[in-house]
């Protein structure tokens, strides 16, 4: 993985369908450039062997998962948990259409 | 005297002896804002309305003696992204236009509603807190107090600059990559990182939760451990807060600090530091020195590798965390809603992330992606835990570690907005601290040559923010510069 990293203006585009976030054109030629180089001093880690070192995804030693009771206690009233969506009926989050026609 | 000279602490005291009221406090705390917040754009949103009226109910039950409040009547600016029931809550993002959260966060709970606290605005930021010099934020810039052509630092600018400037005495920032230390440092405040899991995420909008911790900034160090005490804690709504008893730090502070060993690692003194940072940091050590303290050397080999770890786990969790704004359930959704969900939801996004949150989730999602994953994301968990180690083996020889907060003073506005990359290497002394999960102070301890404030850093143990309080109260003590107030001027230079 030495070699230099690239992204062409393909993989922006790919990415961006993964992200589910549009660009522009002219952002993408830009990012195509901005993120090879970043991706390119990333690189940097390379340098060290790390097949003997264990990855760390959380900072403090020795935590464990937490479980409680299964005991209905109180949560959002309907009418709280909609109040901040600009579009809903009868209640509900009213959505985009998701199956194609 | 002005309130605005005043320490949050001093404050209190004046309003528990009646010597002033809380209405009279708040009103002239908006009086400052609305005197300063033309040149300074410390605040997204101001709650006047909202603060009065509490102010007044606090004055009744103050006069009934019915309230205990360890900070009441105190006025605090908050993060935009920290939670305040039915108050805007924007993340400086035009995706979270208008949105009012349904709930309190626990740091709100405790401050404000057990201890009295007031909030009088939501304080500007980089977008979702990603940047360094709060020129992401969507709702313009933040003008640092020292020179209004620099910024105040990021990605808590807003809660820095308000400070800094006396519009409110205290402030809530989060810090994720030096996100309160960085601000605090290039405004001249003292701002505390505390360990990660000491202070409850609950209501704390996500950036990179493995990093990620709210912490208070102040004008002295006593303040920030007054806040700290209140805000730390075991919390049952945030499963990695870790359930420990909280020190009074407020009362460990006179301690002597003669006998205490303090680190130097020679790597975080080495090539891109500004020369004026390095040598007053390095007279400041010589004044602990002076009260007793013990200096040892240290080496830290994996700092030069901590600005790629950084990133790569930042933005791996920030594309994650970000998936959920879609403006379906909260939040603004594009006007345009023509197509299929999918097309909905990508031009929503397109519109209304600015493009440094862009920017990072196509890099986020491409180092998760399939093929990536391995090369990139694991590989920087794995340097996680050598840059840990590397900490690990400096606290078996010192008792807290002594550097600057940042390799430069404040730069100017737009100076660094094309070159993302030397913008990410600012946070090169900040965010092995995140990557550790350790405590991280920021005090003022000089001036450059151009008059702006210089930070110094000093990290502890796990868990062991009474000592690094300690150290920096009694070089605060010895240094004496903390009551001053920046001009508000352009410097020119």
């Amino acid at each position: 993985m030495s070699k230099k990293e690239e992204l062409s203006k393909e993989t922006i585009e790919h990415i961006s369908k993964l992200a589910l976030l549009d660009l522009t054109e002219e952002e993408k030629e830009k990012l195509s450039k901005q993120l090879g180089d970043i991706l390119n001093y990333f690189k940097k880690l390379d340098d060290l062997d790390t097949t003997n070192v264990k990855p760390t995804t959380h900072p403090i030693d020795g935590l464990k998962n937490v479980f409680r009771e299964d005991i209905p206690g109180e949560s959002l009233s309907n009418e709280e948990a909609t109040k901040n969506a600009q579009h809903k009926k009868d209640g509900y989050f009213k959505a985009p259409r998701i199956l194609k026609e | 005297m002005e309130i605005y000279n005043y320490m949050g602490y001093e404050l209190i005291e004046k309003i528990r002896s009646k010597e002033i009221t809380i209405q009279e406090v708040i009103q002239q705390t908006y009086e400052r804002i609305e005197e300063t917040e033309e040149l300074l754009h410390s605040f997204v949103y101001l709650s006047k309305e909202r603060a009065l009226k509490r102010a007044k109910n606090l004055d009744a039950q103050l006069k009934n003696g019915k309230t205990t409040g360890k900070v009441l009547g105190l006025p605090i600016g908050v993060k935009d992204l920290i939670c305040i029931k039915d108050s805007p809550t924007t993340c400086g993002s035009k995706i979270l236009e208008e949105y009012r959260p349904p709930y309190n966060a626990t740091v709100i709970d405790y401050l404000i509603e057990r201890e009295g606290a007031i909030s009088v605005g939501r304080t500007n930021m980089d977008e979702f807190a990603m940047g360094s010099s709060t020129e992401n934020s969507s709702y313009g810039p933040t003008y640092n107090p020292w020179d209004l052509e620099r910024v105040p630092g990021g990605s808590s600018g807003g809660s820095s600059s308000c400070v800094a400037s006396g519009q409110t005495p205290i402030s809530l920032g989060s810090d994720t990559g030096g996100s309160i230390r960085c601000p605090a440092a290039y405004c001249g405040i003292v701002g505390i990182k505390p360990t990660y899991g000491r202070v409850s995420r609950y209501g704390l909008v996500s950036y990179a939760n493995s990093l990620d911790q709210i912490g208070p900034l102040g004008r002295c160090v006593y303040d920030v451990a007054l806040i700290l005490e209140i805000i730390a804690g075991y919390d049952p709504l945030d499963s990695t807060t870790v359930d420990i008893g909280v020190d009074e730090y407020t009362k460990e502070l006179n301690r002597s600090i003669e006998k205490k060993t303090l680190g130097i690692p020679k790597e975080f003194f080495g090539e891109g530091l500004q020369k004026d940072v390095k040598e007053k940091v390095k007279k400041s050590i010589n004044k602990l020195e002076g009260l007793g303290a013990n200096v040892v050397d240290l080496s830290f080999p994996h700092l030069e590798y901590t600005i790629p770890t950084y990133y790569l786990i930042a933005m791996s969790e920030a594309s994650s965390n970000l998936e959920r704004y879609d403006g379906l359930r909260y939040g603004k959704m594009s006007d345009d809603l023509k197509g299929d969900v999918y097309e909905v939801f990508s031009r929503t996004r397109g519109e209304r992330f600015g493009s440094e949150v862009r920017r990072r989730i196509i890099l986020g999602t491409y180092t998760l992606s399939a093929g990536y994953y391995d090369m990139f994301y694991i590989k920087a968990l794995k340097v996680r835990t050598l840059i840990k180690k590397d900490f690990q083996n400096a606290f078996e020889q010192c008792d807290a570690i002594v550097c600057p907060t940042m390799p430069t003073t404040a730069f100017k506005i737009g100076e660094l907005v094309d070159d993302p990359l030397q913008m990410y290497l600012m946070d090169v002394l900040t965010c092995p601290v995140n990557l550790a999960g350790l405590p991280g102070l920021s005090i003022p301890c000089d001036y450059d040559n151009k008059g702006l404030p210089i930070g110094f850093q000093i990290i502890g143990n796990y868990f062991d923010e009474k000592t690094i309080l300690n150290i920096g109260y009694q070089l605060e003590q010895e240094l004496n510069i903390y009551r001053k107030i920046p001009p508000l001027t352009i410097r020119g230079n």
